[in-house]
Order: C-alpha cells, then structure tokens, then sequence
C-alpha cells in the first residue's frame, strides 16, 4: 500500500466531506466534528448515492438521496439498512492528510 | 328575576367563583365586573415564565373575551372603582360608571409593599404584580443592563431569576440572612442561593436598603452599610399587603385586610370579599389554593348554600424558576417537642428534612428532589402516625412496604382523597372519577375538566400516572413526539427553549437541552439550523455543515448525483434576452434536459456539480438570481396575466406576483412555500391549492392560505378579504413570518394551521392590526440578512471547495507527464 498527500486537514470543513477521484473511482474523504478522518467510497449500496454530499453526524453519514444512515468507521449501512462500502485508510501527520491507495499512484492536481 | 351582582376585580379568584357560580345557579345573576387593568383574566402564577420567555400572554389567559360574551357579563376593562355607596348599593368606577348592585363581590387583591426609602417612586422602579410590571421588565431588559431585585422571597426569586434569563446583571438583594427564609430552612435556603449563584445572579443577604439613588431615573441602589449597587431597573418585592381601601372608605371591618367570616361575608351582609384583599380567621393569603378555596366558598353562599366554610390549611410553596425543584410546607422551626429526619446528598443536590412532633409530620422542607411532597402533604394532613415507617418515611413512598421505585406504584397506593393538584384543590378521586363519567383520554380534557395541573403545572407528571392508572393502555402520554432520537423534546419544546434559554448556536442548543448524541444527527441539525437563522436574524451564523445538501449547494440533487438550476424569474414573467441567455447556458455545459416546472420557471437538468459555479457566473450576467428551487423558503409566486391583458382580470395580478416574489425571496421557511396570484374567481393561477393564494376580485384581494398539492390534496382556506394591495402584502407577509416563528421544521402550512387553528391564525394575523403590524416588521427584519443571492456569493468564491474535487490521483504512468 502506498501513503499519498491529498491535501490537508483544514482543506474539510468540520462535520463534512471532500471528494478526491483516484483510479480506484471517487473517494468520499470526512472529517468529523472532533478532527477524526475517514475515508469511503462516494457511493452509498443504496442506490448510488454520493455519500460526500450528505449530513456527518458523529462518525456517521446520511445520504442525500435516500437518507441511509453509513457508519464512516466500518463503510457499514446503520439501523435496520443493509449494505457496505468500501473503506480507504487515510491518515493525518503534521496537518498533512494521506490516503492508502492499494495501486502505484500519484497526485495528478 | 335575575340579581344584580356587581365584582370589584378580575383576578383569578373572581373568574373561578364565577365558573363554581355559573354552574351551580344558571342565569340567577346578571354580573357586572369592573377591572381596573385593561384586560381579561389571566393567570398570575405563570407570570414568572412570561418574564422568562418560556410562555406569553396568549398562553396564561384564562378567560378570553369569548367567554363573558358567552355568559352575558359585562366587563370594564380599565376603570377602577373609586366608591361604593352602601345605601344606594352602587359603585362608580373612575371613569363615572355608575353601577347598581344586590350582591357585591369585592376582589381588590393586593398592592406590592413599597420600601418607604428615598428615591422609591424614580422612574425605572418597578414592582412585580400584574403584566404591565412584567412588561416594563421585559422593555428594561432589552438594554441588557443591570438589574436589582429588593427582596429574596418567592417574587423576588422568581423576577431574578426571569430577568436573569433575559441576559440582564441581576443582584438580588435580602434583608434576610437566608432566601425564603419563611419557606425554607437556612440549609435549603443555601442551597438555593447557591444555585442561583451558579446561574449568575448575584446575592447579597442581610442587606437593608437605605435609598434608590438617581436623579431623573434609578441609577442605583445604597445599602444601608455604604455599599452602591449601580443598576438602571430596580424591582421591588420585598411583600404584598392586601388592597383594602376601598372596603375601608365605604365603612367595611378591616384591620389588614377586609374581615370576613368564614363564610366570607364582610360586616356588611350583602358584599362578600375574596381573594388576596380579605382576612379570615386572622390570616391572609397570598398562594392560589385558599383563594380558590374561598371562590368555592363565595359561589355557593352566592347560589344560596349556607353550609360550606372556610378552614386554614397550610399550602405548599413551589418556587417556579425552571430546574429547581422545591417544596415547602407547614412549620419546620426547631422546638423542644419536635424532631426531624435529615437526609442529604451533596452530589446530587439533594436536601430533604421532615418536622415531626407527637410522631405525624409537621413541616417539610425538599430541595433538589420532590416528586413526595405530595406525599409528605397528604400524611401531614390526615395527621398520619408514622411510627412504623420512620426508619424510611425520609426515603419516599416507594420505599415503604418493601416495594422499589415504580412510580406508578405510588400513585396507585394514593388514597381517593389525595391532593393531586394543589393550586386547584383537585384530589386523586376526583380526577379519576372524571376521567371515567367523561370519558377524557388526554391531559388537556383533564386539565380542561378538573383543572388539575392546569395552574401552575407543576403537578403534570402525577396527573399523568393517575390517567395512566385509571385508563391502562389506553392513554399514551407520549403525545409529544420527539424531535429525533436524540432528544427527548419536541419541536415545539425546542423552538420554545431556543427563545427563552437565548440559545444561539446548534451546539449551544444541544448542550443546554442535553442532547443525548455528539452532534446529533441528518434530522435534528438542520431542523435546529433553521430554527436558530429564523429566531436570531443577523446574530447566528448559518452552519452549512448542518444544511442538506440541496441547500448547502443552491441546487437540486438528483438521482445520479447532478444537480438542477432552475433561475427565478419574478412572477413567471420573462422575455428574449433571458430565454437567450438560458439557451446559451444550456448549450456551452451541454445540459442533457430542460424543462419547464409547475411554478411557471426554467429548469436545467444533469448539471455536473464542478459547472455549478460557472451556471451561475453566465446566469448571474443575463441578470438571473437563484430561484431557490431547493428551498426550504419562498419558492414561487405563480401569476396569471391579470389587467394587462385578460379581458376578465380585475386586478394587476402579475404585478402584485412579481411584488410578493421581490418582497419575500430568499427567506427560509420551516418547509417551502409556494404561492400564487389569481387575477379573477376563474383562477387560472391555480391560487386554490396553494400554501399562500390570492384571487383578486372587483373589491379587492381575497387572501387564502393552508392548501395543499402533493402528498394531500387539500384546497385553501380563506383568511380574509382585504381592499388593496398594500394591505394584501402586510396580512400575507404577517402570515408567513407566524408560520415561520411557530411552525415545526418540514412542517407545511396546512398542516401547521390545522394544528394551530384557522380562527387563531386569522386573528393574529388580519384581525389585530397591532400583532400583523409587528409580524410584518420582524420579517422585514430578517430580509436585510436572507435576500442574498447565493448564486452570486458563491461565483465570487465562497465555499469553493464544495464544488471541486479536493485531489485527483491519477496510476503512476498516467501522471507523469
């Protein structure tokens, strides 16, 4: 696995979400209301929906779509939902924010 | 023949002896009442929550005007009585009325007892007795200055406290060396003080004030020890001593108050006194239950029943200032005869002690945890021998008899003639056996039918359990639904301690209400988010993190995750330039659909959420604002042609369209709003379903609201019919701003005026030209800070990084370039 800098912490607002495109499709990056980053495929196993665009709550997040509840901890659809996504690693160090991608890539932009 | 009965006063004790004397002897008076305040009878227990901004006037009402229509009495409102004439058996008011009595109640009440210092009559002292006191308060406050309060009683305590909620500096001063010291011991009396301390308010015991000082108004107040106390509202409640002058220059008995006996006659046989103005059996009163007592009593000797009489009992004392629990009854002085049982926690704030003397209890103090006091209340009166349980009597009812804490359990051991509800007299036996004949299934039936808890309020949660017992499963007392499941309040609760608690921010909401999660949750934040930008215009800070998306963008979220742009165009009127401009966009960010929506507007489908910015730059140059089509706001003001060309149109109805829409966009609403203008009854605009519509007649402009289209299908009610325009915006605008204030988030107007209640919803905001005036000037208010085209904010930059991605990360050998 390979660490790349994707910006830093304070490039998302607290309670919510950027979205980085990288070959493995579009990653939905949080950041939650007390600094804790997380990473998961932008795309709810609802119906598609773009989990970047929703309400973070706790480490949670609602979907715009549909409102499915996803925990951003384990990628897993909370309550009486079922379904998952894919979690990335991502790590903050010296402000600076890494993702863990499983291929060789780079930053492009 | 009906009697003449003539009442001097319209308090709470007056209205509740004619509700006994309606009941018991139907038409036998024709009554006449003279009230020297300018209005109908109201309840002046809760005045402490109008200070505090947790109720308003509205809400303490008892009596509306409605109800002396309905019973045919005759009400002066603002004359005071001046004299009574014993021979010719009339009283003449101040303002000459003249009227002739066979029976004469006189309900005078009481004065506050102003300190006899100098400088008591400045202007900036007040007392703290009726709502013109709690108006000039809450005027006061607005300037956020400092506060005194004379006196550390109930009154005072309960002023300090309200003022104290309405960010005043507030120093409480007490000639005492405890607060309450008639009602609490100096253990609890500390306690008290030292949660009030907590809260802000400053104390300052032993302390006798020497004068107001001040030259053209109070600037302070000096103790007697040389200490200043600068403040520019100083309030007196240092007592109350019953108003008997009137009863007195007529030639009554009166020593402090007006004699009577026990059955409330004064020494005249045809008057009765009743209330905080009469004396009985060498006491008077100042708490609600005695007087509601001698209302009883005044009614039935009224109605011809000889037999009922007053009996003294003591009453427990409540202080009313939310989130401290107190309760105090009957005598707790140290004695020789007596003992007492202690219990105390520190931690929790808790201080109980029981007097007893000849083994029955006496007196009790509780501070911090009082669900026994009723308890308490009723083994000291029936003077029950608690020799048996005294080991744990201190502990409460549900420890005796080996049973745990179910507070069911206790209500149920409760015998039939247990107060319940102490304001109101009301017994266990008696709540039940309504509930039962009537067949009432919700509080507000009880309240409505017994007037258990419907005083004070304090004993809600006892009324509760004794429908619960009485009616099983049939009652479910979570009426009130949560907001979410991180509260346990409702909305309306919600929106209510927002106001009161002058909460400012989400998280100072959640952590004053004691939500129960971090940072709550999709449902709850954006409802709060609105509640605080609809509250506090200008002050709070719109979070966009708790906003869903739609509105956190400007644009509408679709399916597959693009956006739609839908322009405003005022009224649904538009011309080539625009239609050009629209095309040109559509064509450079090849934009898959266009189509024309329900509201007479534009919209452009499938655009990509990074082309959102530049939509709107070329928007924004053909003159294009956001047309809020994602709102939770005024969305749109559909129109017909009107005058300008429709041969049946009998007003400018695209005219006005386009007024309401430049008038209100932009202002966010508890759920959209859309709204529409109909030039004549053919209604071609559709005005019929709407949540606000106006169909424009030869008079003038007939308002109707509360219409639905979607999910229901609902058509609208009329509010009014109103001659011009400007009158039409005025009672329109009123109307949405009340909807904003009260309604629940996502909440449609028509569902919200089902529940307030359309003869309401008329009155506030088309009948009574005063609060339509101040609904309307609110609004304007908070439009300086709403109409800010956000389509314009965002192309000169801000929250850019919505709209881009934040990296994008390309394989090793694609990027290198």
């Amino acid at each position: 696995m390979q660490w790349i800098v994707i910006g830093t912490l304070t490039d998302i607002p607290q309670r919510g979400s950027r979205c980085i495109e990288t070959p493995e499709g579009k990653v939905a990056v949080f950041r939650t209301g007390d600094d804790c980053v997380f990473a998961i495929d932008d795309r709810c196993p609802h119906k598609g929906g773009p989990l970047s665009q929703g309400i973070v709550h706790g480490a949670s997040v609602t979907c715009p779509l549909h409102n499915w509840v996803i925990s951003l901890e384990s990628g897993k659809a909370q309550g009486a939902d079922q379904g998952c996504v894919r979690t990335i690693p991502v790590k903050v160090e010296d402000g600076q924010l890494y993702i863990g991608l499983a291929q060789q890539a780079e930053r492009a932009a | 023949m009906t009697e003449k009965l003539v009442i001097i006063g319209n308090g709470m004790a007056p209205g509740r002896m004619l509700e006994h004397l309606f009941e018991r002897a139907p038409g036998r008076y024709a009554v006449t009442i003279f009230n020297a305040e300018p209005r109908v009878n109201y309840d002046r227990i809760m005045l402490s929550p109008v200070l505090s901004g947790e109720k308003d006037y509205e809400q303490i009402v008892i009596h509306g005007d409605g109800w002396y229509i309905k019973n045919g009495i005759t009400l002066y409102k603002g004359h005071k009585v001046v004299s009574i004439d014993r021979t010719a058996k009339t009283v003449t008011s101040d303002q000459g009325t003249v009227a002739a009595y066979d029976k004469l109640v006189i309900a005078t009440g009481s004065v506050p007892f102003i300190l006899p210092v100098p400088g008591n009559n400045l202007p900036g002292v007040l007392s703290y007795r009726d709502l013109d006191d709690v108006n000039a308060m809450l005027l006061a406050a607005q300037s956020r200055a400092k506060a005194v309060v004379i006196g550390g009683g109930l009154l005072g305590l309960e002023a300090a406290a309200g003022l104290a909620a309405r960010d005043m500096d507030v120093t409480v001063v007490h000639v005492m060396p405890t607060l309450m010291e008639r009602q609490l011991d100096p253990a609890a009396g500390y306690m008290l003080q030292r949660e009030l301390e907590n809260r802000g308010i400053k104390i300052v015991t032993k302390a006798q004030t020497k004068a107001i000082l001040g030259e053209r108004r109070a600037e302070g107040v000096e103790l007697a020890d040389g200490r200043i106390i600068s403040a520019s509202l100083v309030v007196m409640a240092a007592g109350i001593k019953p108003n008997a002058w009137i009863a007195k220059e007529a030639g009554l008995a009166t020593n402090r108050g007006i004699l009577v006996d026990d059955g409330m006659h004064t020494s005249d046989p045809d008057i009765f006194a009743l209330g905080e103005c009469a004396e009985v059996g060498g006491h008077v009163y100042g708490l609600v239950a005695p007087l509601y007592e001698m209302a009883r009593i005044v009614a039935a000797r009224l109605s011809g029943d000889p037999s009922p009489r007053f009996v003294h009992n003591d009453t427990p004392t409540k202080l009313k200032v939310t989130g401290i629990d107190l309760f105090s009854l009957g005598d707790f002085a140290d004695g020789e005869d007596r003992q007492e049982i202690v219990l105390r926690d520190a931690a929790a704030g808790v201080y109980k002690r029981l007097v007893l003397k000849d083994n029955r209890i006496i007196g009790t103090v509780l501070y911090g945890e009082t669900t026994d006091g009723a308890w308490f209340n009723d083994l000291k009166k029936r003077e029950v021998d608690i020799t048996d349980m005294r080991d744990t009597l201190i502990f409460g009812q549900s420890y005796q008899g080996g049973v745990p804490l179910d507070p069911m359990a206790a209500v149920a051991a409760l015998p039939d003639d247990a107060e319940i509800c102490g304001c109101n007299g009301v017994c266990k036996g008696k709540i039940v056996s309504t509930i039962e004949a009537k067949g009432l299934t919700s509080l507000d039936d009880v309240r409505a039918h017994t007037k258990a808890s419907a005083s004070c309020g304090s004993c809600t949660g006892l009324v509760e359990q004794v429908m619960k017992l009485t009616l099983g499963d049939a009652y479910n007392p979570a009426a009130v639904q949560p907001m979410c499941g991180c509260t346990n309040l409702g909305h309306d609760d919600v929106r209510r301690l927002i106001k009161a608690k002058s909460l400012k921010t989400v998280y100072a909401v959640m952590q004053d209400l004691e939500w129960k999660t971090s940072c709550g949750c999709a449902k709850c934040r954006p409802a709060l988010n609105y509640y605080l930008v609809c509250d506090w215009p200008g002050e709070y800070a719109d979070d966009y993190q708790s906003r869903f998306i739609n509105e956190r963008v400007h644009a509408n979220i679709q399916k597959d995750g693009t956006y739609s742009v839908v322009p405003r165009m005022w009224g649904g009127v538009t011309n080539s330039g625009e239609l050009r401009a629209i095309a040109d966009v559509v064509d450079k960010f090849n934009i898959p659909a266009v189509k024309v929506t329900g509201g007479q507007r534009i919209d452009m489908l499938g655009i990509k959420k990074e082309d959102l910015p530049a939509v709107w730059a070329d928007l924004g140059k053909a003159g294009f604002v956001s047309g809020h089509a994602y709102a939770k706001g005024l969305r749109t003001v559909k129109t017909c042609v009107g005058t300008d060309w429709c041969r049946f149109g009998t007003q400018d109805s695209t005219g006005f369209g386009i007024r309401i829409e430049k008038f209100m966009w932009g202002s966010w609403t508890p759920a959209k709003v859309k709204m529409a203008v109909s030039g004549c009854p053919r209604n071609c605009a559709e005005a019929t379903c709407k949540d606000v519509g106006v169909i424009c007649v030869d008079s003038g402009y007939e308002i109707h609201f509360a219409g639905a289209a979607g999910l229901d299908i609902k058509g609208t009610e009329i509010l009014g019919l109103v001659k011009t325009e400007d009158e039409a915006l005025e009672v329109i605008v009123a109307l949405v701003q009340m909807y904003r204030e009260q309604a629940r988030y996502l909440e449609r107007i028509y569902k919200w005026a089902k529940r307030v209640g359309i003869d309401e919803i008329r009155r506030q905001c088309l009948d009574e030209a005063a609060r339509r005036r101040a609904y309307f000037e609110r609004f304007v208010h908070s439009q300086q800070f709403a109409q800010v085209d956000p389509w314009s904010e965002r192309v000169s930059g801000l929250h850019k990084h919505e709209f881009r991605p934040m990296a994008a990360i390309g394989l090793a050998s694609q990027a290198a370039e």
